[in-house]
This record gives structure tokens, sequence and C-alpha cells, in this order.
């Protein structure tokens, strides 16, 4: 007689199962003794699910981030408890301030030595209960399955963020029964509030008087899939666009309506478009300080329209007139049918004067140091714009941002909230993974680059097509620019004069690596290593005095953007004489 | 100004810690936080008392609602409410003294819960400002030590009027009015 199948699972295999009916097609990390039962389970079931190794859980959890920015779906990672989990701490950061959808699955010590300071121990709920958008310590088998659905649904629903589910050891091991449930036990509208359609009508008022409009996208706009109402939506108005480091692709950047990034390190043109506009319609942005500057000095001529999923984002830097919330998408396209078309000439030709007095450019002399500018142009050009990019954080990242043109979304993959030096490199791999035929660059600083390079231990082992590039100025480059604006020059911790040779380490690892001295040689490099669909390492050699401009000092407004060296030391004389050691604070 | 925020949670745990998290992390000023579960065992109530601008008191309700044990956040402040905070007070009650102390405890309805050689312990409720008073008073006979609950609050019976207005309007008269 034939026994009944056994309908008994144990928690590690009820872990498999529902990532593999949630659509996980692969997740990334790193055992340990904790979690050993479930690295057991996707071993066991690796022709349904991939579980790719790292040399460390932050790697892990960046080539999650890099997979999720590059996709769209929840990235998936998975450490063991202790040490393990507290690796993920930067990734889990960093996923909640740049709203990537994203599980991280840790192990736990056994539920019986939970408290007791065992090996390996850490209170992991309680440490990333400030870091996650929602976590869970699962205390019992039967609820196993109910969590698993619940974290996916709420990492991707509404704002995107990450959730961290900790199953203790003896919870992974034992089996039970459990029928798994099809949905999460949470209503969408948690998440996505109900939209209020009352409001368009204001909106469309507010419009219709408009003689400077100006639509200031975030990455919220990609989040949502809206790139393309988005679109739509400013071609019907005529409207100009900027978009903010985050939201770089919502909006083809060679479209004649894209007036380049704003903020920080924005255009001149973007900014000054932000300070004299009479309606500023953000979208999926949510005023940060990098891109307000001085909140009283913010866009001070303009009524201010809102549209986003996030209730907490409204009025929470700058008050506005009107706002929507719910789904981007359906808001914009209902928008759009209400719209009228004007084509505002007047404030195009301001537009157009601004961009003709001080244009994105740079100056590269054929006999001089490589400029990073010309360095990230070269790229551009080479790739016809066509790769997936990653940075790392510093002012390689803004030279990225400034000079390659994004005109899809999704190519942009970038740490813009928290910052997060190390980022690029693995989620460059993540995106690898995703896109095997596409040409991931991640271009790399050389302080930043040596936070995560073991991963190339990955990129070898899988062969990935991961390009990285580092603007080597043997600086922490962006610290060192503000020590020059705001601190004498005096380079407290940011020169790096013990490099490792990049090329022989790419060579340690198996990597093919090069390096380039001079603007030609940079061209031949990157010629030849894009006609490859080797990974491979390029340490560029670029002038370490090149400044990022335009620049608006943290807490300054437009009035006060600086958009040369010349101009900066004009300037710092002028500032030097009453106070010779006057010294501005403040952060990077 | 001060607020006082009603919050329904899932009674799960941790569901404390984030909202304690939750007014630390963004730098709230929190007076008081109260929590208990309500009739239904799966649910509880947090009464809040916060200080802070209306933006900031936007802020609050919007990140209290975004935390997923949330079920629903009301600034009673709005509204009418009750609000009621108890006090444990052991009190130097001196035989000189003590018939004094038992005065000020009756005109405060308060309630001598212990009584020994030297202090008694006294309970009392009501809102914030009348256990001050009493506390004030008190402290001329030395208060030895204390305990506060901080505050509980709950909107008046606001669904009945709305609803049953009409029915229970001459009736409501009295029945609904409270000197508290």
């Amino acid at each position: 007689m034939k026994q009944p199948k056994s309908k008994l699972k144990t928690g590690a295999q009820m872990v498999v199962d529902i990532m593999v009916e949630e659509g996980v097609e692969m997740l990334w990390g790193l055992t340990g003794g904790a979690v050993l039962p479930i690295f057991d389970a996707f071993y066991q079931n690796s022709d349904r699910i991939r579980l790719i190794d790292t040399r460390h859980e932050q790697g892990a959890i960046h080539m999650a981030e890099g997979y999720a920015k590059a996709t769209g779906k929840v990235g998936v990672c998975i450490a063991t408890s202790g040490p393990g989990a507290t690796n993920l701490i930067t990734g889990l950061t960093d996923a909640l301030m740049d709203s990537v959808p994203l599980v991280a699955i840790t192990g736990q010590v056994p539920s019986a030595l939970i408290g007791t300071d065992a090996f390996q121990e850490a209170d992991v709920v309680g440490i990333t209960r400030s870091c996650t958008k929602h976590n869970y310590l699962v205390k019992n088998i039967q609820e196993l399955p109910q969590i698993l659905r619940n974290a996916f649904f709420i990492a991707r629903s509404g704002r995107p963020g990450p959730v961290l589910v900790d199953i203790p050891k003896d919870i992974a091991a034992s089996a039970a029964e459990v029928p798994y449930p099809k949905h999460a036990n949470i209503p969408l509208s948690k998440f996505v509030p109900e939209i209020d359609f009352s409001q368009l009508g204001k909106m469309a008022e507010l419009l219709r008087h408009a003689k400077r409009p100006l639509i200031y996208a975030g990455g919220g706009v990609i989040n949502a899939g809206a790139s393309e109402a988005l679109y739509k939506f400013a071609r019907k108005t005529n409207i100009p666009v900027t978009l903010t480091l985050m939201g770089l692709g919502a909006y083809p950047a060679n479209d004649r309506q894209f007036i380049d990034m704003l903020g920080m390190h924005g255009s001149y043109r973007a900014n000054m478009a932000l300070s004299h506009c009479d309606l500023l319609i953000a979208i999926g942005s949510r005023f940060d300080d990098r891109v307000t500057g001085k909140l009283s000095e913010f866009s001070p001529l303009s009524k201010k329209i809102h549209i986003d999923v996030d209730p907490t984002s409204i009025d929470k830097n700058v008050k506005v007139d009107a706002h929507v919330l719910g789904d981007m998408k359906t808001i914009l396209e209902a928008l759009t049918k209400s719209a009228g078309s004007h084509d505002y000439d007047e404030w195009y030709e301001q537009l157009d004067s601004w961009h003709g007095k001080h244009p994105l450019a740079f100056k590269q002399n054929p006999n001089g140091p490589i400029l990073p500018q010309f360095a990230v142009d070269e790229i551009y050009r080479l790739t016809k714009g066509d790769a997936i990019i990653t940075t790392e954080v510093g002012q390689h990242q803004m030279w990225a941002a400034q000079y390659y043109r994004f005109n899809k979304p999704r190519r942009w993959i970038t740490s813009g909230g928290l910052g997060t030096m190390g980022f690029g490199f693995p989620a460059a791999i993540g995106a690898a993974f995703a896109f095997p035929d596409a040409t991931v660059i991640d271009i790399a600083g050389d302080g930043s680059f040596q936070m995560t390079l073991q991963e190339l231990a990955v990129v070898k082992q899988h062969n990935l097509n991961v390009k990285v590039i580092i603007l080597n100025n043997k600086f922490l480059g962006m610290v060192k620019q503000w020590q020059d604006l705001f601190f004498d020059k005096r380079y407290a911790s940011t020169a790096i004069p013990a490099q490792p040779d990049f090329v022989k380490l790419a060579e340690a690892y198996g990597i093919q690596g090069f390096r380039a001295e001079t603007p030609k040689d940079a061209t031949q490099t990157l010629e030849k290593v894009f006609k490859s669909k080797e990974p491979c390492v390029v340490d560029l050699m670029v002038d370490p005095e090149e400044h990022v401009y335009p620049m608006v000092p943290a807490g300054g407004s437009t009035k006060d953007i600086v958009l040369s060296r010349a101009m900066e030391m004009a300037r710092m004389q002028s500032e030097a004489k009453p106070h010779p050691s006057k010294a501005k604070g403040g952060r990077k | 100004m001060r607020h006082t925020i009603s919050v329904l949670v899932h009674n799960q745990s941790g569901v404390l810690s984030r909202v304690s998290n939750l007014f630390s992390a963004r730098g709230y000023n929190i007076d008081s936080l109260v929590v208990g579960v309500t009739d239904d065992p799966k649910v509880s109530r947090m009464t809040i008392v916060v200080r802070g601008d209306d933006r900031v008191i936007d802020q609050v309700e919007k990140q209290l609602n975004k935390l997923v044990d949330t079920i629903k956040v009301v600034d009673l402040t709005q509204d009418d409410f009750i609000a009621r905070d108890l006090a444990l007070i052991k009190v130097k009650a001196e035989p000189e003294s003590r018939s004094q102390v038992m005065e000020i405890v009756r005109c405060f309805d308060g309630k001598i819960v212990d009584v020994a050689l030297k202090s008694f312990i006294v309970e009392v409720t009501g809102k914030e400002s009348k256990i001050n008073g009493m506390i004030e008073l008190l402290k001329n006979y030395g208060i030895i030590e204390m305990v506060r609950t901080g505050e509980v609050a709950i909107s008046r019976g606001k669904k009945v009027h709305e609803e049953e207005e009409k029915k229970v309007k001459v009736k409501a008269g009295k029945a609904g009015q409270s000197n508290l």
C-alpha cells in the first residue's frame, strides 16, 4: 500500500517555497551556524532558486539592492546570526533611505538560547527596528509562512523598503504542516493611499495660471513605474523637467524639455529654474536637503504641488499648496487628461539663456592629466548610453550623474540618501546577475572601491560582465573638495598615499586590470574594454585638483552657487580679508 | 502645543519599542506614553502626550500611521476628550498633621489606600492639573515617594451624538455632561 505523502515541511523548506512562489530567481548570502538549515534547503532546491555566495554580508545586501534597482523586483539576501546580521545594517539603512524593495533573512540562535548571550547572538530585530520598513522575529513555525508572505508584500508595496525576517535555528530545522497563505494579511491601503481626485481640480487650476512651471521629479517615479506617465504628462503640458540624483532616467536626458539634474551639484539652469519658477510640481521626490539647500530661501516665488505615495513626505520639509497621495502612475494619467498645453516661450528662452551662460562643460587638455568629467563622457560615448551605471559615493558619483546621460529608468544605480561608499561595486554585480548580457559599469572612486573590493571573487567565479572604472585621484576627493573650500586645504585623513596596485589586485583575483595616465590612453583603454564581454578593473589616474561644479554649499541657496574654481578662489580671497582663518564647518 | 494622541495598535511584541523608537529617532518630545489592552485582547491602545508645533504633530501622526502595526491614530486634542492620570503618593503623616493630610485627600476626591505609623499612601485620579495641585499641597507635609501613570485619554461619546443625535437630544443634556 502506498503511504500518503507527508505534508510536513521544515521551516527552511517554507522559506524556499514561499520565495519561489513570490518569484524570487536568486538571492545573495553568506552562511554560518545559525542559518545552516536554511542554506541546506537552498542547496537541495538549487534547481528552483539560485543562492549566490558572497565574500561579505555587506556585499550580499548591496548585490540584492543592485538587482532590485535594476529590475524593480524585490532583492533578497540572507545571513547568519550575530555578525552576519550586523554586517547587513549599512545595506538595510541604505535600502530604507533610497526606498529599495528588499527582504533580508537572518538566522538566529535557537529559541531556547535567545537572551542568554549565546555564541553569535545579537538582538537583530532590536538593532534593525529603525533601519527597516518592518521586521519580524519568528517565534513559532506556524506563523512562518504568513510572515514571509507579509515580508514580500511590505517590501514592495507603496514606498518600497527593506524587511527583515529573523528565524531561530530550531524553527528553520523543525517541521510542521502549515498551509501556505495565498496573500499577505495586511491591506494594500496601509501603503498606498486612496487617490483623492478632488485635489486634481485644484492642481489643474494652478497649472492653468502658471507662467513658469517646473517639474521636479525623483526616484519615486521610477519605483512607481511611472516614467512613461511622467513623459506623457510633461510632453503634453510642455513643462520643463529637472530630476533629482535618484530620479535620473525617469525622464529621457536627451529630451529637449530636460534641463539636467538639480540640487547641490545640479546644473546652473536647473537651480536657477528652481528659484525662479512660479509653479513647482514635485513628483516622487521628497525635498531632500541636498535639493532644497536653505529652506527659507527655497524656490521662493513658486506655488508648490506634491504628488507622492508616502504621506510622511508631504509638508515634511517644505509646505506645499496642493498634494495628491496614491499611485503616481494613475495620478499622472488623470492629470495628463485634464491638463492643457502652453508654449511657455519666455520661460524656455530664459532657461536657454541660463544654459548658454553656464552649461555643464569641461575642457580636456590632450597633454594634461585625465579630467574625470572627460572619463565619464568617454564612457558615455563609447557605451552609447546603453550601459547600466552604478557608482560609489563622492566626486566620481556626481560627475557620473552630470555627464552620463540616462534616457531610460533603472540604468542608474547609486546610493543617494545614505551615501554609502562601497555600494557601487556589489550593486553592479547584482545588476549583472539580473542582466547578464548588459554592460554594467561601476564608476568608482579609489577610496570607495577599497571598501567592498573582496567581491571581485564573485565576479570571477560567475564571469560577470562588470567593469570597474576607478577615477583615481589618490584622495577621498569629495571631502578633500570641502577641505579645499572650507578648511584652508588642511587635508585631514583624506589622502590615500599607500594604495594597492589596482591592476595587480585585479589580476590576483584572476581578472584583467588596466591603467591609463593620459587622456589618449584612457580613450584607448576604454575602447578596448568595452569591446570585450570580460570583467575588468580600469585604473584611470585623474587630476586630483578637480572639483565638482556647480556647487551650492550645504545650507546655502541658489544665489550662493559656485560655478568654477576661479569663482571659488575669488570668493575665498574676498572672504579671507576680514577673517583670515575663517573656516565654515559642515558635513559632507 | 501639547497634544494627546490616541493610537490603536496590534498587540504584537516590539510594538511599544517601535513607537518609542520613532519618537527618539526623529527627535520628537514626548511627555508621557501609556499602553494597555483594549476590549479586544489583540489590540492595544496607546495614549501619547507630545509637544510640538503643527508641522511636528502632523508628522507624528503620519509617521505613527506608517508603522505596520498601527491600526488607527487620532489626535484627541482636535475634539472633546476625557484625560485622566493616576498617582500613588506616599506622604508623611505625623500624628499632628494626619488630620490635615486627610482633609486635603478628601478635597481632591482621593483615597488613602495604606496607613502606616508615620505615612499614608494616597491614591488620586483626575486631570493632570488637579493631581499637580494636590501634590503641591502635600509637599508641605513631605512626600516620601510618588508614582504617576501618565495620561490616559478617550474621546467623548461623539459617535453616539452624531448618529443618534435626534433620538437622544433631549435626554443627553444631563447624562452626557460631566464635571470631572
